[in-house]
């Protein structure tokens, strides 16, 4: 087996990434530091107005782009940290890549139906 | 033989103690990082929910209302603060560790602590800001 074969399977079976993994986990980890703590008080604060003061809210393009920056930077924190629990306890090679498989289509779908609806509460629609 | 490895054993350090050991701080913080993670996971999940529900209009938006006005919903509101309380304050932990920072054991254990109070002082103070900013 060649070098270049063993490092794909490497690859494939275990840590996928290195640098990038490392300075993704921590870059969102630094957005969601200032952010996560602002929504918690921010979304609790508008929805004492109810739907319309939730609607009003989001109708302010500073708050709606930060939300969406909050729930795009959540999805890459939460699959790189899934990605980890999922190569430290499941072995199996054909659960690891159901469950790999999995964590990518659910934290693209929660960032992909989170970032349409926040471009459609932004415009009013 | 059997003698042979037995005295060659009682001649080395006995480890590790498998009955002998109890939780440490620092042990309790590296698997409530990994437990509020998942948690914060499903709630992260729950807001890419909530939000198109509220894009969808009040028709899609008011049962979802409700359930989180519920006991039950409550509940999971006031666990996720708490995780999030956590799980943010282990992660400054970790940045710090990562720049080789807090590594003697008194900074460890003082600090992971700092993180599991989190699980506390979050909702708390959540709360209070609260009822401070009521209008």
């Amino acid at each position: 087996m060649s070098n270049k074969q063993r490092i794909a399977s490497v690859r494939a079976n275990g840590k996928g990434g290195g640098t990038w993994t490392f300075i993704g986990q921590r870059g969102s980890a630094l957005v969601l530091l200032a952010l996560a703590p602002w929504f918690a008080l921010a979304a609790p604060l508008a929805a004492r107005g109810g739907y319309e003061g939730l609607r009003d809210f989001f109708a302010n393009p500073v708050h709606a782009i930060a939300v969406g920056v909050l729930v795009v930077a959540s999805a890459l924190h939460m699959w790189l940290g899934v990605v980890e629990i999922v190569e430290d306890y499941i072995h199996k090679p054909a659960s690891k890549f159901v469950l790999l498989s999995l964590n990518i289509i659910v934290c693209a779908a929660a960032a992909g139906a989170g970032v349409v609806a926040l471009y459609a509460l932004a415009m009013g629609t | 033989m059997a003698t042979g490895v037995s005295a060659q054993n009682a001649s080395r350090p006995v480890a590790p103690h498998l009955q002998i050991w109890r939780w440490h701080v620092t042990m309790l913080a590296s698997i409530l990082h990994r437990a509020t993670g998942v948690a914060l996971t499903l709630g992260a999940i729950g807001l890419a929910g909530w939000l198109a529900a509220l894009a969808a209009g009040p028709a899609a938006f008011t049962p979802i209302d409700a359930l989180l006005h519920s006991p039950l919903g409550q509940i999971a509101l006031y666990g996720l603060v708490a995780a999030l309380g956590f799980h943010l304050l282990a992660g400054l932990r970790h940045l710090v560790l990562d720049a080789g920072l807090l590594f003697k054991k008194p900074s460890a254990n003082l600090s992971a602590w700092i993180a599991v109070s989190g699980l506390v002082i979050a909702p708390v103070a959540l709360w209070a800001a609260l009822m401070l900013l009521q209008g």
